[in-house]
């Protein structure tokens, strides 16, 4: 899958259009404009406050954009409060985006299995045999079949991140969105949640946004590679074109700063 | 001074009449200061328009008049403009009115106190918000609500007398009225202030261990 994949013959799945996001003053993302292919296993990179997390919550929904539009199958995401309102309406709209956040945020008071079976159960309203099935198979795919009934207090982070990894993976979402999801762990933790992620980057179809400070992990799990910086894309092309051979010199200059070749 | 110890034992059973009373009151009152108290926290945060304003109105009016002021408002002057209740029912209602505005106002606290990537987590999965709520957040809540709770049943439960200035027979009306008959203060004022401890503090402790079991089941990360 080369890059960009012509966006006129073969219609994106995901797609950020003149997208402004501005806190107060703070211009965070100017006039983007990004398409990501059904499949595409995009990494993402830049230095901190560049807009990378930004991007992923206006894809997931979590934030209203200033200004353009977000779109999945160009249907414009539609973004919820997370806390006004107790009802929403029941639209018809099946799960298509997953995400992994940085701190897990697995909920506290359910074990394992609950947290990975709740919304399964309650978005997807599959029986609660097949959702533990679910959750067994995905716990297995990520290594923790024999955690099932743990609480999340009793694990480390590594393993704590592996289930969120589950949980989201276990909604059979069509795209998943990654932010910095080794960042809050101990050096010798990141590798296995790499690894889970690099497994399900190689066995999924699904299309992958990972927002990354790895970037030997970016070279070998992705085929596109954006680097952003101010709110703006600055490079986008093939790990190899982004990450070994850079000719932009500001991607030049970044790659140095985070200690790359 | 003496203690008639025959005279204690032979007005027990009118005091434990009294009790009786009180009870039902107070559990009735803190189910409802419960329901009132969870259902204003929730419109607090989830309301839209002018919900939360009105909600922070309501627990502000409530927590800076009088307790005894609001139940002869609603005894008095509810009447005048139609709706009659008992005097069971004003104290009730008195009692679930003024507790559930302090209950909302913890209840409040306990959900803001809850990590905002708990909300960003159960959107990601889009879980639906009334199932957010149920789910994920209020359980969370449980835990450090249960000692407040304890200690609003507690607070309540002193401090019904007030509900003596609205006709209830409730405990201390009763007390009152044996000791004004019967000059017997000592007696009866020692024996009302037993049974309050007699009661509250064994909900004290109940509520502390049910804290300390809730400790051990949900281990927040
Ligand atoms: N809710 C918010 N209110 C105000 N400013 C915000 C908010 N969220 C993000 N920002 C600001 O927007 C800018 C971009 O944030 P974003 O999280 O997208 O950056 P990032 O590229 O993910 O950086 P990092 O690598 O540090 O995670 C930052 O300067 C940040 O401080
Ligand atoms: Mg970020």
């Amino acid at each position: 899958m080369a890059n960009p994949a012509s966006p006129d013959t073969c219609p994106s799945l995901v797609t950020l259009t003149r997208v402004v996001k501005d806190y107060g003053p703070l211009r965070v993302l100017d006039h983007l404009d990004l398409a990501i292919h059904d499949g595409e296993k995009v990494a993402l990179i830049g230095p901190s406050g560049s807009g990378k997390s930004t991007i992923l919550r206006l894809i997931k929904g979590l934030e209203h954009p200033s200004d353009g539009v977000v779109a999945i199958n160009d249907c414009p995401v539609v973004v919820r409060s997370l806390s006004k309102g107790l009802f929403a309406p029941r639209r018809k709209t099946e799960h298509q985006v997953g995400m992994v956040f940085q701190h897990f945020n697995l909920f506290p008071h359910m074990n394992v299995e609950q947290n990975i079976i709740e919304a399964p159960l309650r978005v997807l309203r599959i029986s609660m045999a097949e959702a533990r099935e679910r959750a067994a198979h995905y716990l297995e795919q990520v290594g923790l079949s024999e955690k099932a009934k743990a609480f999340p207090s009793t694990l480390s982070g590594g393993q704590q991140q592996r289930v969120a990894i589950a949980r989201a993976l276990a909604m059979q979402p069509r795209i998943m969105l990654f932010d910095e999801v080794t960042s809050a762990l101990d050096p010798e933790l990141v590798s296995e949640v790499l690894n889970v992620i690099r497994k399900v980057a190689h066995e999924q179809k699904m299309t992958m946004l990972l927002v990354t400070h790895e970037m030997n992990f970016a070279r070998d799990i992705s085929d596109r590679v954006i680097f952003m910086e101010h709110g703006k894309i600055v490079d986008d092309g093939t790990p190899q074109e982004v990450l070994v051979t850079p000719k932009n010199p500001r991607t030049k200059q970044f790659l140095r700063l985070v200690g790359q070749p | 001074m003496t203690f008639d110890v025959a005279f204690a034992w032979s007005i027990l059973p009118s005091l434990l009449k009294g009790l009786a009373v009180t009870f039902q009151v107070v559990v009735l009152g803190f189910v409802a200061a419960l329901c009132l108290g969870l259902t204003l926290a929730v419109l607090r945060h989830a309301g839209r328009g002018p919900v939360p304003a009105l909600t922070r109105a309501y627990v502000m009016f409530i927590s800076h008049t009088p307790l005894l002021v609001q139940l002869f408002f609603l005894y008095f002057v509810l009447p005048q403009i139609g709706l009659r209740f008992s005097a069971m029912t004003t104290g009730i209602l008195g009692l679930g009115l003024y507790f559930g505005a302090y209950i909302a106002e913890a209840w409040r606290g306990a959900i803001e106190d809850i990590h905002y990537g708990q909300w960003e987590a159960a959107r990601a999965l889009d879980l639906p918000p009334l199932a957010t709520w149920i789910r994920i957040i209020l359980p969370q809540t449980v835990k450090p609500m249960l000692p407040v709770l304890g200690n609003y049943l507690i607070g309540m439960f002193k401090e019904t007398p007030l509900l003596a200035m609205i006709t209830i027979p409730e405990l201390f009306q009763i007390t009152k009225q044996i000791a004004d008959l019967t000059y017997n203060y000592n007696e009866t004022y020692t024996l009302l202030g037993l049974l309050f401890l007699l009661i509250s503090v064994p909900s004290s402790l109940l509520f502390q261990y049910l804290e300390k079991r809730s400790h051990g089941k949900s281990r927040v990360a």
